[in-house]
């Protein structure tokens, strides 16, 4: 066995001597215990400098016993594996586990930053505003690089988080944040009662200060209830126990986070942490109290610590943090943490409590003195004691120890009463920050509240289980509550500091008195300013040890009562949440839902890429063999205007409308009419949003009298739909009309080139596909490819081109039906590439163009608006913002120099100079075009159906582009359509 | 994150609905009939009050009923929650 220097001979309820564990700390090799955590791990080894202070690299060693550590923040893991900024307190041992120190170098025992001395003097509150100023031009290359690794924690992780971490919401009568003796008692009292419970803790075990220190409980030891207590909670159906689980964020609506970290005994491929959402009907908060430090000087060495820390360590994994012990305090609480760690083979060789009159006798007790200063410099080897009134003449006592424990009362953790908008109190006689008048349906109880004894923790925990229980409608009989004979208040004086030097009140910000008086002095009287100017409470551990020191400091420093500075806002998290956590979900592969077309396994077989649009994925194009992207996506656009191409078109957002004002509706929602067309007939239409911008727009074919089917763009069916249904709920509420998302109820393909009629003739014998009787925009039900089918000739490409819309089931059957129909006539299918470029060959609009500011006149779609205000949108079109002249226009750009290609972000511009100047507007799509064999565009220009003929500069300023092109209209193939109606 | 009590579902997170503003901006019933001013005032001013607010909310992910809600925006409190089209 390895040595274990600190570890005692027996004792330690946490850990198991059975199985050691090695672990490796900056490269050093040492040994623990299953169930120590890294800080018990490190103390028992003997490491006593663990971490380096942030602005100072001061070393430092553990402070705390759980999240409250503000000192020792360590790496796990190495390279890609590293996760930075843990607290040694909360990590648990593992085997093999590598842990290293951080802001240091080489290592944190020897720290050439720390060594050198040198930032002390240039790092005062609030120096990033006062020095490193100037010259500026240092800032980038010499200040910013040395402060970044001068003062800082570790390192984020260079790769992405590999490990598997995960979400779960739930729902919960009464939700208790915290497992100690008020918050079992809470949850056994809720959970008897019938509520549905769920109990978090952050340790591995229940039992909260039970774990740091002995307790009575109903006549027996205090961790054997709660273990007895666990267990019968552990066994109802109606209570969920969740360890090593903090709950670190009270939202609105009594929405609570809870961060779950697997622990040793993680089942295998559990999520790394689980962050679980709870709605909670009703929250006891029992998330006991912080204990406070003293100021003393250097009272940040290695070996000042927590009292109740010291006498936790010693208790709860039999490892002692020194061997001699001063222990320094202003309260009751020392007494006990004394005769606990003589229990465990420490040396008491002095107790320095601040109150005269304080007697112990079986200890060595000196009333009335307290420590000024902390000796040694690495770390304590000595405490210098002095009388606490600090009377002149009193010399001082040298006492040498390797250990100050220091107990200076207790904070109540009120953080999730807090961020739940529960207002607080300051109880001048008591020094304590309380709850007060909750913000949410939940109710604080033990420690948190104020109560120290655990008669009392135990008591309110118990009735606030009963009442949260009550108030969630549960109210069976539970028993009795459990009692103990430990009434003691446990209260402490506000707070005691003496000595001088370099006294911490933030050790993780490295933030001293002086820091607190400096910011006084320089006018800071909000505590919240000064929090931001020094950084006092800032760090991960958000105050928990330094929040009421800084807060009585700069009262003083002001001369106005604590009860007037008041407290910093407590924000969630009440500890913090790894951003995997947050996270998870949300990223990579599952974050959303994947729509697919009936055909979408046709195209995956053919190897065509996918781009997104919306929620659906469509094929960009059909890979051929010997050639490239560009050449493949050309092939699919000749082909299709000179034969016969396939373009899959289910995503489109599709609409049945039905009911007797269906048409009167429809005449409201479009800017232009649709009552009058006729039964079978279909038109483009045109939809606004109320301020006369153009929303959406598709194609609205009308089935029967009081039936129509319209359709909408891919990219906006939700928004489309979900603004039917504004109209029809909330304006118009009196119309009878029933409009229903059928958008997965169709599947849709175009038959698009002048070869189509031939191929549609051939899979549908029974239509006449004449010129005369289908012409353009004509509908009919009749059987394609032998199945149910609605076809609709309309065309987006330019070509003679029909729409074949079945139900779903049938799209994979129809399309290959096609494809195979299509073999004897060249049938090409093409993907949204070459859709695309026809469309901007054509001068269609999409969603580019009507980008959300442009209205139909500026599209050039101005035509076909109908002079009725009562349509949505066309109000507005009169408004003089949307008539004035000067707006941008769509026109086309013919680009002169035919090959250009043009990259993505294209201003339109008078001039090639390149100089700072508004645009003219900008390109909002570009194609080569295969047919016309040039590049071409679409732009919005200013005026710009006036400057047609004109020469403009296609520019990119920041890459150092530009290329001339004229101002054309904007359709540049076959503006007569001829090529439609044929 | 709220919890909105709809009327057809239940109470739902927030997430599964979508906000839609001010309810009970009445929309002229002759839009051809009113004033730049007044048209402008329907469009673009609404009350953003601290305190109570009825506000209209769209059960996107459940029901797709629109609902008027009564919420009050300085604490949250929901105090009602009706179908804008009952």
């Amino acid at each position: 066995m390895r040595h274990q220097p600190f570890r005692a001979a027996e004792g330690g309820h946490l850990i198991d001597r059975s199985e050691p564990l090695r672990f490796d700390f900056d490269g050093h090799r040492h040994e623990g215990y299953r169930g120590d955590s890294l800080a018990s791990g490190l103390l028992a080894a003997g490491v006593r400098i663990a971490a380096r202070s942030f602005k100072y690299h001061r070393p430092r060693g553990i402070w705390g016993f759980g999240p409250e550590e503000p000192n020792v923040m360590v790496t796990t893991g190495v390279r890609e594996e590293a996760r930075p900024n843990l607290k040694a307190t909360e990590i648990p041992l593992s085997d093999g586990l590598r842990a290293s120190g951080q802001n240091a170098w080489p290592s944190v025992a020897w720290d050439l930053g720390g060594t050198l001395g040198l930032a002390g003097n240039i790092l005062p509150a609030g120096f990033y505003y006062k020095t490193f100023m100037w010259p500026a031009r240092w800032w980038h290359g010499l200040y910013e690089p040395v402060l970044r690794r001068m003062a800082g924690f570790g390192p984020a992780p260079a790769a992405p988080d590999e490990g598997f971490h995960a979400k779960r919401r739930i729902h919960a009568d009464v939700l208790v944040a915290g497992g100690g003796p008020a918050g079992v008692a809470a949850a056994l009292a809720a959970a008897r009662a019938g509520a549905r419970v769920v109990l978090a803790d952050e340790n591995v075990r229940f039992g909260g200060a039970l774990l740091r220190a002995p307790g009575e409980i109903d006549d027996g030891d205090g961790l054997a209830w709660i273990d007895v207590a666990t267990a019968e909670l552990e066994g109802m159906s109606n209570v969920r126990l969740l360890r090593r689980a903090t709950v670190a964020g009270y939202y609105d609506h009594n929405l609570l986070t809870v961060v779950e970290r697997a622990g040793e005994d993680a089942e295998p491929g559990a999520p790394a942490t689980r962050l679980w959402f709870v709605r909670a009907r009703e929250a006891v908060i029992a998330a006991g109290a912080h204990e406070r430090p003293l100021l003393f000087g250097g009272n940040d060495r290695p070996g000042v610590m927590s009292a109740s820390a010291a006498g936790g360590y010693a208790h709860a994994y039999g490892v002692l943090a020194g061997r001699r012990v001063v222990i320094a305090g202003n309260n009751d609480s020392i007494y006990p943490v004394a005769r606990l760690l003589r229990g465990a083979g420490v040396s008491i060789v002095a107790i320095a409590d601040t109150r005269p009159g304080s007697e112990a006798p079986d200890l060595p007790c000196r009333a009335g003195q307290a420590v000024e200063r902390a000796l040694g410099s690495r770390r304590v080897r000595g405490a210098l004691l002095r009388r606490a009134d600090g009377r002149a003449g009193d010399r001082g006592e040298r006492i040498a120890c390797d250990l100050i424990a220091v107990a200076g009362g207790w904070s109540p953790a009120v953080h999730l009463h807090a961020q739940a908008r529960g207002s607080l109190r300051y109880d001048e006689e008591r020094g304590l920050i309380l709850p007060d008048r909750p913000g949410g349906a939940n109710r604080t109880a033990g420690a948190a509240a104020g109560r120290f004894d655990l008669d009392g923790c135990l008591a309110e925990g118990w009735a606030a289980g009963i009442a949260a229980a009550a108030s969630s409608g549960r109210e069976q009989a539970a028993g009795e509550p459990p009692r103990s004979p430990d009434r003691s208040a446990g209260d402490a004086p506000v707070f005691w500091q003496m000595g001088a030097g370099k006294r911490f009140v933030d050790l993780q910000y490295d933030v001293t008195a002086a820091d607190v008086d400096l910011a006084a002095r320089e006018g800071y009287r909000s505590v919240e300013h000064v929090k931001r100017y020094t950084a006092l409470g800032m760090g991960t551990d958000q105050g928990k040890t330094s929040g009421m020191a800084g807060l009585v400091l700069l009262s003083e420093a002001l001369g106005r009562p604590v009860a007037q500075t008041g407290t910093t806002t407590f924000r969630p998290p009440y500890t913090p949440v790894p951003i995997a956590a947050m996270a998870a979900g949300l990223i990579g592969e599952g974050r959303d839902a994947l729509r697919r077309t009936a055909a979408d396994d046709w195209h995956e077989a053919r190897g065509a890429p996918f781009t997104a649009a919306g929620h659906w994925r469509r094929p960009r194009y059909y890979p051929r063999e010997g050639m490239d992207e560009a050449e493949a996506i050309a092939a699919e656009v000749r082909e299709t205007r000179a034969g016969v191409g396939i373009v899959d078109v289910g995503t489109l957002g599709k609409v049945d409308i039905q009911g007797r004002d269906a048409a009167a509706f429809l005449d409201l929602v479009y800017a232009n009419r649709m009552s009058s067309l006729k039964t079978g007939r279909g038109r483009y239409g045109l939809m606004l949003r109320e301020d006369g911008r153009v929303f959406d727009d598709g194609v609205v074919m009308r089935l029967g009298e009081n039936h129509f089917y319209l359709t909408t763009t891919t990219a906006h069916q939700h928004q489309a739909m979900q603004h039917i249904e504004h109209l029809l709920q909330t304006v118009w509420p009196e119309l009878e009309v029933y409009a229903t998302d059928v958008t997965e109820h169709w599947f849709a393909a175009a038959l698009a080139g002048p070869g189509s009629r031939a191929l549609l003739g051939e899979v549908a014998p029974e239509l006449d596909l004449s010129n005369e009787a289908f012409p353009m925009m004509a509908v009919h039900a009749a059987a394609v490819a032998k199945l149910p089918a609605l076809v609709f000739r309309m065309s987006y490409s330019g070509e003679l081109s029909y729409e074949i819309a079945v139900p779903a089931d049938y799209g994979l059957a129809l399309w290959t039906r096609l494809l195979t129909a299509g073999r004897e006539h060249g049938l090409t299918p093409y993907g949204t590439e070459a859709m695309g470029v026809m469309r901007i060959e054509k001068g269609h609009v999409t969603h580019a163009e009507a980008d959300g500011r442009t209205t139909p006149d500026d599209l050039g779609l101005g035509r076909m608006v109908r002079a009725d205000a009562r349509s949505i949108g066309v109000r507005s079109l009169d408004l003089p913002a949307l008539r004035r002249k000067g707006r941008q226009q769509l026109v086309g750009l013919s680009v002169i120099d035919r090959q250009a290609r043009l990259p993505p972000g294209c201003q339109v511009a008078a001039s090639d100079d390149m100089q700072p100047a508004p645009p003219l507007g900008h390109v909002t799509s570009f194609c080569y075009s295969p047919t016309l064999g040039r590049a071409l565009a679409l732009a919005l220009v200013e005026n710009g159906r006036a400057r047609t003929g004109q020469t403009v500069h296609i520019a990119s300023p920041v890459i150092g582009f530009s290329t001339a092109a004229e101002i054309v209209p904007p359709v540049f193939y076959d503006a007569e359509g001829t090529r439609l109606h044929v | 994150m709220l919890l909105i009590p709809c009327p057809f579902c239940g109470d739902r997170d927030e997430t599964e609905f979508v906000y839609g503003g001010e309810a009970g901006n009445e929309r002229p019933a002759d839009p051809g009939a009113a004033t730049d001013e007044a048209w402008t005032d329907y469009l673009c001013f609404h009350d953003n009050p601290k305190g109570p607010h009825r506000e209209l909310w769209f059960h996107r992910d459940g029901c797709r009923r629109w609902l008027t809600v009564e919420r009050d925006t300085w604490t949250h409190e929901l105090r009602s929650a009706r179908l804008s089209r009952p």
